[in-house]
């Protein structure tokens, strides 16, 4: 079986970023990390996230640094990831895309203790980076201009100190000095030594500087400092004529200032009201901004508190440290202020947030209340302070991430063919159920009703200088409205437009003038009201029309066409009647004017020539006027025909050339887009198509971030447009319309307006590029698991927080989904101020029933104090016939990592979507996985699996097999086989002896497995995902399955083989790296006639699926795809065998842990849309293909799962 | 000793110069878990998914365990068993 793997949703979480200007200067941008996609992000001056690329690394990006050269003005970005390479970048405004500059190996792949990667510090004058593993190895790299002013790296300089463990390396701000670096470092050879084992308990931390002395082009150890045990963290201080230079040592409850030969300055890190004195608190995150009149920093602690940070200094004497709070914010994998006055937070886990500065002063002293403490005899000050919510900050945007994905499914509950992706996101209070559909989220604007149907609607501009509309014009059966946009929207009668019939199209014509098309004729409002009109000769009645700003054809009844042309001094003259030998005419479209062109070039025209349909491109040029340039059979009648210049590559507005294109929405519902040359006008042979609903298709042109687009509307809504460089076609996800037209005012820059049955609705599209919209619903506490309720449509979730004490929790959250958190001015949201650590194994535990298509909460069990939710199904028992339960399973007092403990299982009937108490079961070891079975129910209990079935007073244990090798964290069934994932020994299969009243393991696995994830995909196949981000399937062989279902009896003879594991053994037959940990998978489909795929979702918040080839062709085509593809990735000049932008190998990559089986990566046959042309034609020809064909294989291969 | 020998023994101390966590003939058992877990640990923070995956489970930042699985490398079995005279 060979599997077709593809990211359909990229992860949201962020594991690193850099600031700089990397387009182009003065455009502030941060680079972010998704652990292995890169990603470019610009807050617009609006404050919105743009995203202007989005990279797949085929690596882990571990760390990154941007630098700049002296004199440059534009960033550089540096990777440190899992490649054992170090990769310097530089963006190509030209491509879209980040480019390789250099790559220098300096050791093995992977993310091992002590291949550096881990960590990188840039000089501030750029002059050099320091790379760095966990321990012993560091490497200095310094960079320059060659004569011809490019980058020249240098081969790496060592700074390596054995048998000691890095915390944070920087580099110092030391103006054109040598080059310093700063590293926290911790020796352990001491400890390693002793065995009193009093060194380790007295360990040292020390500071070290590291000068890059680039006269004698070495690294020495410049000095070495002891500093407080507990310290995790430096920051560098701006230097040189900005500061004091020196770097923050950030440790637990303090900060101290250190600069070799000046002395230290120490500041306490201020509290939050209430929280225990003995509960350390740490800074995770830092960023600084540098003004004319000076610096400050912002801090962050691991509870999510901001501080501001500020130095009192003299020339370079720091005297005192002065820390204040600042807001809360949810906490961060990293923070930057950005120069144009923007807080960019990275959330560890949900949603990212850009915020504005609206004000940077922080609080005052006042805010802060010193709490005298006595500390081993000696009285401190420790100041506090009272969280409150954002002051100085103002939410502006939101980047959403499904981080972490813990349990998803693919299901139609809310009935509505194509199914929705429902996913149990986040942790502790920013848990969220999130509800996915594919296609893009559209906002209502505004929405009005009208008397009637209306048959459609135009927006017109007064003038081609203008930025927004000057009309909207909605017809009807047989009267027009004129609306005028202004601050409000109303109905106008003097626009000089026919009011008294329908309107077939209204448009701007020349510079000024409008041109109302109505079926008995052409009507011109000039700029000054002057009106001229046209009729057609012999009381023809026009049908269609298609025009631009300077040309018109129209469709007559009798299916003759007259052509327009507007004139110098804007009358519109008839030019000719084209003729295309008769026949029906059922769609016309003119192409577009294009820059600096006085006449679009082409008219198509959809016509039926005895009973079969064909478009014909007519040419419009002087020279060839009227010419039937090329023509196209069509499957159906077309309904609408749009002539439509989109750039494919590169947007318009960034130098990418436009290609023209035909679209042709038919009758029964499909889409096809054909490439027109631009100079001689013919159709290119192949084309694509699309099936978009059940309705016929209408087109209509529309702009999208200022490019052309099509919007094409039927049964569904989809959107046709060029995205950072990629041509995409997505649904809108919502109601059916019926016309549309592009819409812009001053409020709403870029919309459309609507007709849907007798309203009228002003729309807008958000977050272009996004393949799913999401509705979130919140949740108390992380969700574990979740069981599906199928009569109701409910969803049972078990929420549970490890560290959390369940009475607080009860008090601070009441209950969160229902009353949506009070909007109490003083009081901070409880989803950021998040929860006093209770300790270990201590947990706050609920289990919740929740409507999923009403977002509404049906029903809240609170568990024991202490107890645990961690497994749940559905079950019914043979003796309780027709009656439906469900159980959960839960430990008491659980230490997290601990295989021992002791737990309940609860178990309550269902009946619609309520939950009543039935019985509790006590359990002597952790219930990690439910499932029911054959009207019993499994319970895997540590190692065990037991076969329950139902008591009157409580489960009762009726047969159990004890030899699944560590800890079952799985079960599934099918027919009468069970599966069984242990928690390292991946899947082993069982069969129930009904006889014998046995469980018998018949089968393994050959691998050793850390199982997150299982799912059966067929009777001998079982998919599962372990906690490193590899997916597999493994099969029964044959003969086994064979044998087993032929000798019922037979199996019982497997039993006591404990040492090499059961007696037959299951073999591998797909394997693939996703790489990040997957948490949830399952099988289906994810549109209606989609093809059955394997769908899963991951730590980082990204979806996926692994669909199965139809044909050994396409196989062959996709591995000789990928086998060209390998290492042309942003590789400035091609390579033969080369790597993706951080320098792993794809190959590698997708064999990390296991070598890849029989899977095509998706993803990587996806990056040849983004090559060159060049390179695209000469893989296409490699393949004997055309790049066109190419292209369109890979949208396949999309569109048959979406 | 023969030369051949020799330069076996030598390249081998030079991988376990080049390579921590090489492992000799007269490696101990404490020894072996000692690099283990601190392979392990470093294999934890340079996943960032399993630091995240660690991290929802314990309900602590991702900031705080990078820093106590880093701190953990210090003496991860605790001290040392006595070394034996012979």
């Amino acid at each position: 079986m060979f599997l077709y793997a593809l990211t359909l949703q990229r992860s949201g979480a962020i594991t690193c970023t850099a600031y700089g200007n990397f387009s182009a200067p003065k455009q502030h941008e941060i680079v972010i990390s998704h652990g292995k996609t890169l990603e470019l992000i610009r807050p617009d001056q609006n404050g919105k996230i743009q995203s202007i690329c989005q990279m797949e690394c085929f690596g882990l990006i571990r760390s990154m640094a941007s630098f700049r050269l002296p004199g440059s003005n534009k960033d550089y970005l540096v990777l440190g990831a899992d490649s054992g390479r170090i990769s310097v970048l530089e963006f190509s405004k030209e491509r879209n895309q980040f480019e390789r500059v250099h790559l220098e190996t300096y050791g093995k792949s992977g993310c091992r203790r002590i291949v550096p990667g881990q960590f990188l510090a840039s000089d501030p004058k750029g002059r050099a980076v320091m790379i760095s593993a966990i321990e012993k190895q560091k490497l200095v790299y310094v960079f320059n201009r060659d004569a011809s002013s490019k980058l020249t790296i240098s081969s790496p300089l060592e700074a390596h100190k054995a048998s000691t463990i890095h915390f944070s390396i920087v580099g110092v701000d030391v103006g054109f000095d040598n080059p310093i670096f700063a590293a926290l470092e911790m020796d352990y050879s001491d400890a390693d030594a002793d065995e009193t084992g009093q060194s380790a308990e007295e360990f040292n931390k020390v500071l070290t500087f590291y000068e890059l002395d680039l006269g004698l082009n070495h690294v020495v150890r410049k000095a070495s400092e002891p500093i407080d045990a507990a310290s995790n963290m430096l920051i560098p201080v701006p230097g040189d004529t900005d500061g004091p230079s020196g770097v923050l040592v950030c440790a637990e409850n303090k900060i101290a200032y250190k600069k070799p030969d000046h002395e230290d300055v120490v500041a306490l890190i201020p509290r939050r009201q209430g929280m225990p004195l003995d509960q350390p608190l740490l800074i995770t995150g830092y960023s600084h901004l540098k003004q004319k009149d000076g610096f400050f920093f912002l801090l962050q602690s691991e509870i999510g508190d901001l501080y501001r940070l500020t130095l009192t200094y003299n020339d370079e004497e720091v005297s005192e440290i002065n820390i204040t709070y600042f807001d809360t914010v949810p906490v961060a994998q990293s923070i930057t202020i950005l120069k144009t006055g923007f807080l960019f937070v990275a959330s560890e886990f949900g949603n990212h947030a850009l915020y504005q500065f609206l004000s940077i002063k922080g609080s005052d002293e006042s805010d802060m209340m010193p709490v005298e403490v006595e500390i081993e005899g000696e009285t401190i000050e420790i100041p506090h302070f009272a969280p409150r919510p954002l002051k100085n900050l103002l939410l502006v945007d939101e980047m959403e991430s499904l981080s972490p994905i813990l349990d998803m499914r693919v299901l139609d509950l809310a009935g509505e063919e194509t199914p929705q992706i429902y996913a149990l996101c986040g942790k502790g209070p920013r848990s969220t159920l999130r509800t996915l559909r594919h296609g893009l989220a559209v906002a209502e604007m505004a929405v009005s009703e009208l008397p009637s149907n209306p048959l459609a609607v135009w927006t017109v501009k007064g003038s081609s200088k203008d930025a927004a509309d000057k009309y909207i014009v909605v017809t009807f059966a047989n009267a027009t409205i004129v609306l005028s946009i202004g601050d409000t929207v109303e109905e106008v009668t003097d626009s000089g437009f026919l009011a008294t019939n329908k309107t077939l199209s209204v448009s701007l014509l020349g510079d000024d003038s409008l041109l109302q098309v109505h079926p008995n004729g052409l009507r011109t409002v000039r700029s000054d009201k002057r009106i001229s009109q046209f009729t057609p000769p012999n009381k023809g009645v026009i049908n269609l029309v298609a025009v631009n700003q300077q040309q018109v054809v129209v469709a007559l009844a009798d299916h003759t066409m007259i052509y327009f042309e507007l004139d110098a001094v804007g009358q519109l003259q008839e030019k000719a009647k084209p003729e295309i030998g008769g026949g029906q005419i059922a769609a016309l479209d003119i192409s577009p004017l294009g820059a600096g062109r006085s006449r679009g070039r082409f008219l198509a025209v959809g016509a039926s020539v005895d009973g079969s349909w064909f478009v014909r491109i007519l040419s419009l040029d002087p020279g060839s006027f009227m010419h039937i340039v090329s023509r196209q059979a069509l499957p159906a009648k077309p309904e609408s025909l749009c002539l439509i210049e989109i750039s494919i590559g590169a947007a318009q507005s960034d130098g990418g050339t436009p290609t023209l294109f035909l679209f042709a929405g038919l009758e029964n519902g499909v889409l096809m887009r054909i490439t027109v040359d631009p100079i001689t006008g013919q159709l290119a042979p192949e084309f694509r198509t699309r099936f978009l609903g059940t309705k016929p298709v209408k087109l209509f042109k529309v702009l999208v971030q200022e490019q052309p687009a099509v919007l094409a509307l039927s049964s569904r809504s989809w959107l046709a447009y060029n995205f950072q460089g990629r041509y995409q076609i997505t649904p809108l996800s919502y109601e059916t319309l019926e016309y549309a037209s592009g819409f812009a005012s001053d409020q709403c820059p870029e919309g459309f307006v609507c007709v849907a049955a007798n309203t009228l609705r002003i729309l807008t599209v958000e977050r272009l590029g996004e393949v799913f919209n999401q509705h979130s619903m919140k949740l108390s506490f992380t969700p574990r698991k979740s069981a599906l309720l199928k009569d109701s449509g409910c969803f049972v979730v078990l929420e549970t927080d490890h560290n959390s004490d369940m009475e607080k929790a009860k008090e601070a959250r009441c209950d969160v989904a229902e009353d949506e958190e009070e909007e109490n001015e003083n009081k901070l949201p409880h989803s950021i101020y998040g929860e006093q650590r209770a300790g270990e194994a201590k947990w706050a535990s609920r289990v919740r029933v929740i409507d999923p298509n009403e977002r509404e909460t049906k029903q809240i069990i609170e568990l024991d104090p202490n107890e645990a939710a961690l497994s749940v199904c559905v079950a019914t028992f043979y003796d309780r016939k027709g009656h439906t339960f469900l159980c959960f399973g839960t430990a008491v007092g659980h230490k997290v990592g601990s295989r021992t403990g002791s737990g309940f299982l609860h178990t309550y009937s269902v009946v619609g979507s309520q939950l009543t108490f039935v019985h509790k079961t006590p359990i002597d070891g952790v219930p990690r996985a439910l499932c029911s079975f054959q009207g019993r129910l499994l319970v895997g209990v540590g190692s065990a699996l037991r076969l329950y079935e139902m008591g009157k007073r409580k489960l009762l244990r009726k047969c159990e097999n004890r030899n699944i090798p560590n800890l079952v964290v799985t079960i599934s069934t099918m027919g009468d086989r069970i599966y069984v994932g242990d928690v390292a020994e991946s899947i082993s299969f069982l069969k129930y002896n009904r006889i014998l009243n046995e469980l018998v393991i018949f089968a393994d696995d050959t691998h050793p497995r850390w199982m997150t994830a299982a799912c059966p995909v067929d009777y001998d196949t079982v998919a599962g995902a372990d906690k490193f981000g590899n997916i597999f399937l493994t099969r029964l062989p044959d003969n086994v399955s064979d044998e087993i279902s032929e000798e019922p009896g037979a199996v019982g003879m497997f039993e006591g083989n404990d040492l090499q594991g059961a007696h037959y053994k299951a073999e591998e037959i797909v394997q693939y790296h996703v790489g990040e940990t997957v948490c949830s998978l399952q099988k289906a489909t994810l549109s209606p006639g989609g093809s059955d795929a394997i769908i899963y979702g991951t730590m980082y918040g990204g979806i996926g699926a692994l669909q199965p080839f139809v044909s050994r062709e396409d196989v062959d085509f996709f591995l000789h795809l990928e086998m060209h593809l390998r290492g042309a990735a942003g590789a400035r000049e091609h390579k033969p065998a080369g790597e993706g932008i951080c320098g792993r190998d794809q190959l590698s990559f997708r064999s990390y842990y296991f070598p890849v089986k029989d899977v095509v990566d998706g993803d990587l046959c996806e990056t040849f849309n983004y090559l060159s042309p060049s390179r695209q034609k000469q893989i296409a020809e490699d393949l004997d293909r055309t790049p066109g064909e190419v292209a369109k294989k890979l949208e396949d291969m999309r569109n048959r799962l979406l | 000793m023969s030369s051949d020998a020799k330069s076996v023994y030598s390249q081998q101390e030079h991988l376990q110069m080049k390579y921590v966590g090489t492992g000799h003939a007269d490696t101990s058992k404490w020894e072996w878990a000692v690099n283990q877990h601190r392979d392990t640990y470093a294999a934890y923070i340079g996943h960032y998914s399993l630091l995240a995956y660690n991290s929802v489970a314990e309900n602590e930042s991702i900031g705080r365990l990078k820093y106590q699985y880093l701190q953990k490398m210090l003496s991860p079995c605790g001290k040392p068993p006595k070394k034996e005279d012979d």
